[in-house]
C-alpha cells in the first residue's frame, strides 16, 4: 500500500498538515520519534492522562524528551572550536507526540506585515542574509484565521496598537491576567510602552470539547494535565477520527528515499529496532529547524543552503525582585506582552547608529513570573541560610521578569550539520549546532535590556539583573553561549529563487517537489514573535496547496 | 532501611543532605525531610516495577482527583536503556557506549559518599564543608538531587509530609482544583 503522504514529526506543523490532508480525503501516516503521552493509547481520538503538575518528571527527568543520552546534540560557536565544545542538550524541543506544542505556554501571536518584508522595508545588514519572504501577510491572513480556530487562540482584538489587521475576531476572549502582569503592564504604560493581553492557545472558556484552563501554573515546559492548551491534541484527535491516519510513535525516519527527482517514501526504524521502508506519494518533513535539516542532510536532499541561516531568537532576559509576592505560580506563565522593542524609535535608531548598524530590531517582550521551587533551590548557595532564602523566595515568589524574543538575523555561518563523531542511540550522526550572535543581536540586546530594567524598577523592583540567551554578557563562559530559547528557525529557507533558498513559497524542495517542509525551518527571517502560529499557518497553506483545498474559514 | 545504599553510606548521605540544605526553624534539614530516601530510591529505581522514574498523572489526590502519581509510568525499551545507563553506568556494554563509557549514579554515589568518609556524620561542620567541596562534580550531583528530594513531589521518596513545600508556602500540584481567576488576578 502506498499512502498519500508520510508526515515526519507530530508537532504543530506535522499535525496541522495531517489535519488539512485527512479532511481533504488523503491517507497519511504520521511518524514520531518520541513516545505518545498526548493521546489515549487505547483510543487515539481521545487525550491521555499522562501529564501532571510534577517538576521532577518534566524538568529533571526528560519526560517529554529528548533524553540527551538517547538523542544528543552538539554545539560550537564556530569552526575555530574544532568538532564541538559541548555534547548533550542544545535548545531542545520535546521529542514526543505533539512535539514542541506540548511544552509551550501557548503564546500564539501573528507576525505583522513588516515581518514578511524585512529587506525591502529596512534594507540589508552587513554580514547577514536578510531577505523578504516570498509571500505577504495578506497571503497568510486567511490561514492565520483558520488555524487560530483549529488550535483555539484566546485574545483581545485591538489591544495591540501595532497588530496587523484581522479578518475575524479571536475565537476566545483573553483569559485571566496574572497578578504580576497587572502591575508590570501598568508600569510599562507609565513609561510609554503598549502592553496587551498575549494571544494565547490556552482555553479561556470551554472550547472544541476541551475545558477552560484552570490556571494551575504548571504551563511553560509542562504538558497540560487537562488538555486546555492548544497543543496539537485538537488537531491530532480530529485527524485520527477521520480514520484516514495512522500514528507511529517511537519510530525514527532514517532516510527519505528518492528515484530521479521524486521522493518515493522513507526508511524508518520502529520500536522493535528493525529498519523497514514504506512508500508514499508525498513526504512532509516537520521535525523542526534542527531535526529537519538533519534528515535532509542524512538523505542527501536539497541544495547547499540546507542547514544554513539557523536562528534561535536572541533572548534578552531582565529579572526584577519585588518587595511583595507577585504570585507568578498561578496562571498561564505569561499573560501579557508588548511589541514596542520591534518598533523603531529615536532611541533605537540612535543606538543602531552608535553601533554602526543600518537598523536595529528587538522582539516581543513577555511579562512573566518565576520558575518552580526545585529550580529555585538550585540557584541559592547551599548551607546555612538556604532555607531562609527559600522562604524569602526572591528568585521565585518575588520575581518578575521580561523576556524579549529578540530577532536574530540570518547568517550563513549559523548552521545545523551532522556531527563528525557523536551518534544517537540508533547510530546516526547527532545534529551539530554552530551558532554565534552577530553585532546586531548584541547591540539590540544591550539597548533594549536597560529599557526593560527601567520598567521593572517602575514596578517597584528592589534589585534587577540583565542577561541573554545565548549569554552575550558572559563572554568566556562557554556553557552560557549555548542558546536555550526553545525557538528554532531557519535552515531550509523559502524563496522563489532556487539559488538563494531551499524550498519554494509552498514549502516544496526546489529539486524534489513532492518533498514538503512544514515547520519553522522555512522562515527566511525570524521576526521577534514566537514562531508557532506562523509555522502552523504555513503548514496549513502548504497542505492546502497539495490537496487543492482553500482555507477553511 | 536503604534499598541500594549500605547503612553506612546512607548515614553519610543523610548527614550530607542536612549540611547542604540544613534545618531552619521548625523546618527539618533535607536529609530528615526525605532527600536521602529520594536519592536511594533513584539509585534503586529498577528494583521496582514499573521503575521509579516518572510518577503518573494527571493528579496526586492532594487537590482532588485520584492518587495517580503513585502509579509510575512504564518505560519503553529506549527509556530503560537511557535510565539504566544513567543509573548503573555503561559497564562495558556496547549498546550503552555508542558515545563512549558512562559512569553511572550508583558508582558516583558509592565513590562520592566513600570519599566523604564513614565518620562524616560526626565531623565538625567546617570539616564536613571541606570534604564536600573536595569533589565539585559529586557536590553538584548531590546538591541537585538534594534539592529535588526536598522540593519535589513526595511520591519520589522525598519532601516527607510535604515539609519542603510547607516550609515555603508552595501549594505543590494543584490539579484538578487549579486556581480561580480571582486567585490569579487579585490574590
Amino acid at each position: 500500500m502506498t499512502v498519500d503522504a508520510v508526515i515526519i514529526g507530530s508537532g504543530p506543523g506535522g499535525s496541522t498538515a495531517a489535519d488539512v490532508l485527512t479532511r481533504a480525503g488523503w491517507s497519511v501516516v504520521i511518524i514520531e520519534k518520541g513516545r505518545n503521552h498526548l493521546l489515549d493509547p487505547t483510543d487515539l481520538t481521545k487525550p491521555s492522562s499522562d501529564y501532571s503538575n510534577d517538576e521532577i518528571k518534566f524538568t529533571d527527568r526528560y519526560f517529554l524528551g529528548p533524553d540527551p543520552f538517547l538523542e544528543p546534540r552538539t554545539f560550537r560557536l564556530g569552526p575555530e572550536d574544532g568538532d564541538h565544545t559541548h555534547v548533550g542538550e542544545v535548545n531542545s524541543i520535546p521529542s514526543t507526540v505533539g512535539g514542541g506544542g506540548t511544552h509551550a505556554d501557548g503564546k500564539t501571536p501573528r507576525f505583522r506585515e513588516v515581518d514578511f518584508a524585512m529587506l525591502s522595508t529596512f534594507g540589508p545588514q552587513p554580514g547577514a542574509e536578510v531577505a523578504d519572504w516570498p509571500l505577504t501577510y495578506d497571503d497568510l491572513e486567511p490561514w492565520y484565521t483558520m488555524v487560530e480556530r483549529a488550535v483555539g487562540v484566546a485574545g483581545t482584538a485591538g489591544a495591540n496598537p501595532f497588530a496587523a489587521p484581522r479578518s475575524a475576531p479571536f475565537p476566545m476572549p483573553s483569559g485571566a491576567p496574572m497578578f504580576g502582569a497587572t502591575l508590570s503592564t501598568a508600569a510599562a504604560e507609565r513609561l510609554g510602552f503598549h502592553p496587551y493581553a498575549a494571544p494565547t492557545a490556552a482555553n479561556s472558556v470551554p472550547y472544541d470539547g476541551r475545558p477552560a484552563c484552570n490556571n494551575c501554573g504548571f504551563c511553560a515546559f509542562f504538558g497540560c494535565p487537562i488538555h486546555a492548551k492548544g497543543d496539537p491534541v485538537a488537531l491530532l484527535t480530529r485527524t485520527m477520527a477521520t480514520g484516514r491516519a495512522e500514528l507511529w510513535p517511537e519510530t525514527y525516519v532514517s532516510r527519505i528515499r528518492t528515484e530521479g527527482r521524486r521522493a518515493t517514501g522513507v526508511d524508518y526504524i520502529g520500536p522493535d529496532g528493525v529498519e523497514r521502508s514504506m512508500d508514499a506519494r508525498h513526504v512532509i518533513v516537520a521535525g523542526g529547524a534542527i531535526e529537519t535539516p538533519r534528515l535532509l542532510l542524512q538523505s542527501e536532499l536539497g541544495n547547499e543552503l540546507v542547514g544554513r541561516h539557523l536562528m534561535v531568537h536572541y533572548q534578552t532576559i531582565v529579572v526584577g525582585v519585588m518587595p511583595f509576592d507577585v504570585h507568578g505560580d498561578r496562571g498561564r506563565a505569561v499573560t501579557h506582552v508588548h511589541d514596542d522593542a520591534m518598533i523603531q524609535d529615536d532611541l533605537s535608531r540612535a543606538a543602531a547608529k552608535e553601533a554602526g548598524l543600518p537598523w536595529m530590531r528587538g522582539g516581543m517582550v513577555e511579562h512573566g513570573g518565576g520558575g518552580m521551587p526545585i529550580s529555585e533551590a538550585k540557584i541559592y548557595p547551599w548551607g546555612a541560610g538556604h532555607g531562609e532564602m527559600m522562604k524569602d523566595s526572591r528568585m521565585r515568589r518575588h520575581l518578575w521578569a521580561f523576556i524579549m524574543q529578540g530577532e536574530d538575523l540570518p547568517y550563513t555561518t549559523n548552521t545545523v550539520d551532522l556531527d563528525p563523531t557523536i551518534r544517537d542511540v540508533r547510530g546516526f550522526p547527532a545534529p551539530r549546532i554552530t551558532y554565534k550572535g552577530g553585532r546586531h543581536e548584541l547591540a539590540a540586546s544591550a539597548h533594549h535590556g536597560p529599557r526593560l530594567e527601567a520598567v521593572l524598577k517602575e514596578m517597584g523592583a528592589v534589585w534587577t539583573i540583565r542577561t541573554s540567551s545565548p549569554g552575550g554578557n558572559f563572554e568566556g563562559v562557554r556553557r552560557r553561549m549555548i542558546p536555550e530559547s526553545r525557538h528554532v528557525i531557519g535552515t531550509a529557507r523559502m524563496g522563489s529563487d532556487p539559488t538563494t533558498s531551499v524550498v519554494d513559497p509552498f514549502g516544496r524542495l526546489h529539486d524534489f517537489d513532492n518533498v514538503i517542509v512544514a515547520d519553522s525551518s522555512v522562515f527566511p527571517t525570524a521576526s521577534g514573535y514566537g514562531p508557532t502560529l506562523t509555522l502552523v499557518a504555513l503548514a496549513a497553506r502548504a497542505a492546502g496547496a497539495l490537496a487543492g483545498t482553500p482555507p477553511d474559514i | 532501611m536503604p534499598i541500594w545504599l549500605t547503612e553506612t553510606e546512607y548515614s553519610t548521605l543523610l548527614a550530607a543532605c542536612n549540611v547542604l540544605l540544613p534545618p531552619s526553624g521548625d523546618v527539618p534539614g533535607a536529609g530528615d525531610a526525605g532527600a536521602g530516601e529520594y536519592i536511594d530510591t533513584l539509585l534503586a529505581a529498577f528494583s521496582f516495577d514499573p521503575p521509579r522514574i516518572w510518577a503518573g498523572g494527571p493528579t496526586s489526590g492532594r487537590a482532588g482527583g485520584a492518587a495517580n502519581f503513585s502509579h509510575f509510568h512504564s518505560l519503553s525499551a529506549l527509556d530503560e536503556l537511557a535510565w539504566r545507563t544513567r543509573i548503573e553506568g555503561s559497564q562495558g556494554r556496547p549498546e550503552r557506549e555508542y558515545n563512549g563509557p558512562v559512569v553511572g549514579y550508583q558508582q558516583r554515589y558509592r565513590e562520592g559518599l566513600g570519599s566523604l568518609g564513614d565518620d562524616f556524620a560526626r565531623c565538625a561542620p567546617e570539616e564536613q564543608e571541606t570534604r564536600l567541596r573536595a569533589d565539585p562534580d559529586f557536590l553538584e550531583l548531590l546538591l541537585g538531587h538534594t534539592c529535588e528530594g526536598m522540593y519535589g513531589a513526595p511520591e519520589y521518596g522525598g519532601n516527607r509530609d510535604l515539609a519542603g513545600w510547607r516550609s515555603i508556602g508552595f501549594a505543590g500540584d494543584v490539579q484538578p482544583r487549579g486556581w480561580t481567576d480571582a486567585e490569579v488576578s487579585t490574590p
